[in-house]
């Protein structure tokens, strides 16, 4: 039977996966006080993208596992996790503009222009703008729930080019481990959705 | 001059002072354990087990007298994050994976084999390979291809002084060195990330530089196990990868020889690799480095110099197109 959780649950457990989601970040600002990095610009864009990557991921996964399991109030929690897929990869875009180009934003266009992987990675985030900046209930319904629905779908691009960012970054080690188990994540995740939408409509026709 | 000079240019402590291998790593694993009970997460569990490195592993001592003229007076990095911060794949993709991972390593019995286009083929242990010339220190910049470098001071002697004792042949055009790969002393080999050994190469006429060290050693021990020990390479204008550590071979031949990195990903790693600032790595520019454990998050990279700063190593490369031959 589908699970059902009262409102005081609910908050609390949107408490408990901020807490939560929060504690990578918190790593890094302890890694960075403590210097416990040996590199920390390294750390910072490491460990934020990878982050960026999971809750990317687990955003994706909202609706199928809500679909598989019934549990309906999954969807109360995902725009928190979208929220956090962008504050992740903010981190991880501010470690690229500020650790390593240091704010000059010349060369970090440059960079961006120059190489694929850079320029995919960056496109991906620039698309998470949009997303990010239409969360509130305000700016839905304004915007009415359809347009809103429309506008994110874009994750469905940004996932892979997020992933294909992740593979190209990893190409020249030729270590290829996470990117796979991410795109195949990410893969599955996606084909569930088609294979929904397909099935759902012949019925359609049919009615 | 570091350490007093014995002798034979050691400074080995007697066998009954050195700390049985047992020993040391029942300590190492008391000690992280006890920093598992007490430590809750990932991150402070890795950096317990760091500190129990850093307090275990100190090693043997190696004296050596201080070439001068050959080191950089920069600031050097600290011990802990040149022996803590390692791209040793045989060990482990991450950074910290060959300090906890390359006790399995036994360096000792340990033969080095020069071979190929020589007059005289050569099979050196280790302790005739540290008795081969006088012992030199000397502080190094290392720049890592990924971006970052480090100033170390290694101990060894020019390359040249063990490549002259094997006599190499008219048709000896380049050197090739490769290293261990004993799937029982190293974990990492069970990854398909490169083509084992690890293999690299030079040609003669670098090999022969002065600079180019054949290393045993940094900061006054002998090298941990996760820096390349017994016996290393270090070729200081070159990306960090072209100097093979744990060497079991140096064969001289008359071609270019493979590469490991050349193998698996030619567009970035070229065979010669020279630390070049207007040659940019096909995903991330060369122009500018992060020295380790000096730039904070707010100061910048610093410019990264052509050859490394090694400019006597330019008429090397007279007349070569660098971008090309990158």
């Amino acid at each position: 039977m589908a699970l059902q959780l009262s409102n005081t649950q609910l908050k609390w457990l949107k408490v408990a996966i901020f807490v939560l989601a929060l504690l990578p970040f918190a790593r890094l600002v302890w890694g960075v006080a403590t210097g416990a990095f040996t590199d920390p610009l390294a750390e910072i864009t490491g460990i934020s993208g990878e982050w960026a990557l999971y809750f990317l991921c687990i955003t994706l996964a909202v609706t199928p596992l809500r679909r598989l399991s019934g549990w309906n109030w999954l969807v109360k929690l995902r725009r928190m996790v979208g929220l956090f897929t962008f504050f992740y990869a903010f981190v991880h875009f501010i470690a690229f503009l500020w650790f390593d180009h240091f704010f000059d934003v010349a060369a970090m266009l440059a960079d961006v222009v120059k190489r694929p992987f850079i320029l995919v990675g960056f496109i991906a985030f620039v698309l998470l703008i949009p997303l990010a900046a239409t969360s509130t209930n305000a700016i839905i319904k304004r915007l009415g729930g359809k347009r809103w629905q429309w506008l994110h779908r874009l994750i469905y691009l940004i996932g892979p080019l997020a992933i294909l960012h992740y593979w190209w970054m990893k190409e020249g080690k030729s270590d290829f481990a996470q990117p796979i188990l991410f795109g195949a994540i990410v893969a599955v995740l996606l084909a569930l959705r088609v294979f929904w939408h397909f099935r759902r409509k012949p019925q359609a026709v049919r009615a | 001059m570091l350490f007093k000079r014995h002798p034979n240019g050691l400074d080995l402590p007697f066998p009954s002072e050195i700390t049985p291998q047992e020993v040391y790593t029942g300590r190492r694993q008391f000690i992280a354990r006890m920093a598992a009970t007490a430590a809750v997460g990932g991150g402070v569990w890795e950096m317990a087990n760091r500190e129990a490195f850093a307090q275990t592993a100190t090693g043997q001592k190696l004296a050596a007298r201080a070439n001068v003229a050959l080191s950089t007076d920069e600031k050097q990095t600290p011990f802990k994050d040149a022996a803590g911060y390692n791209n040793f794949y045989e060990f482990g993709l991450d950074k910290g994976d060959p300090a906890d991972n390359a006790h399995t390593l036994v360096t000792r019995p340990w033969t080095v084999r020069i071979e190929g286009e020589v007059k005289k083929p050569l099979t050196l242990d280790i302790d005739s390979l540290l008795k081969l010339a006088p012992l030199e220190e000397r502080i190094y910049r290392l720049r890592c291809v990924e971006g970052w470098s480090m100033v170390i001071p290694w101990i060894g002697y020019s390359l040249s002084n063990l490549l002259k004792q094997v006599e190499p042949t008219g048709n000896a055009k380049f050197v090739e060195f490769t290293t261990l790969a004993d799937r029982k002393q190293m974990p990492g080999l069970r990854s398909g990330v490169l083509d084992w050994p690890y293999v690299e190469g030079l040609r003669i006429d670098e090999a022969m530089h002065p600079l180019t060290l054949l290393t045993m050693g940094m900061y006054g021990q002998v090298l941990p196990n996760q820096n390349g020990a017994p016996v290393r390479l270090v070729v200081p204008w070159k990306y960090g990868f072209k100097s093979a550590k744990s060497i079991v071979r140096i064969r001289l031949v008359s071609r270019q020889p493979r590469t490991a990195w050349n193998d698996s990903a030619p567009r970035e790693y070229g065979f010669y690799s020279n630390v070049n600032p207007n040659v940019d790595h096909p995903r991330w520019s060369q122009a500018s480095e992060r020295r380790i454990g000096e730039t904070g998050l707010f100061q910048p990279k610093r410019k990264t110099l052509m050859f490394n700063g090694y400019d006597q190593v330019a008429s090397l490369y007279t007349g070569m197109d660098l971008k090309r031959y990158y």
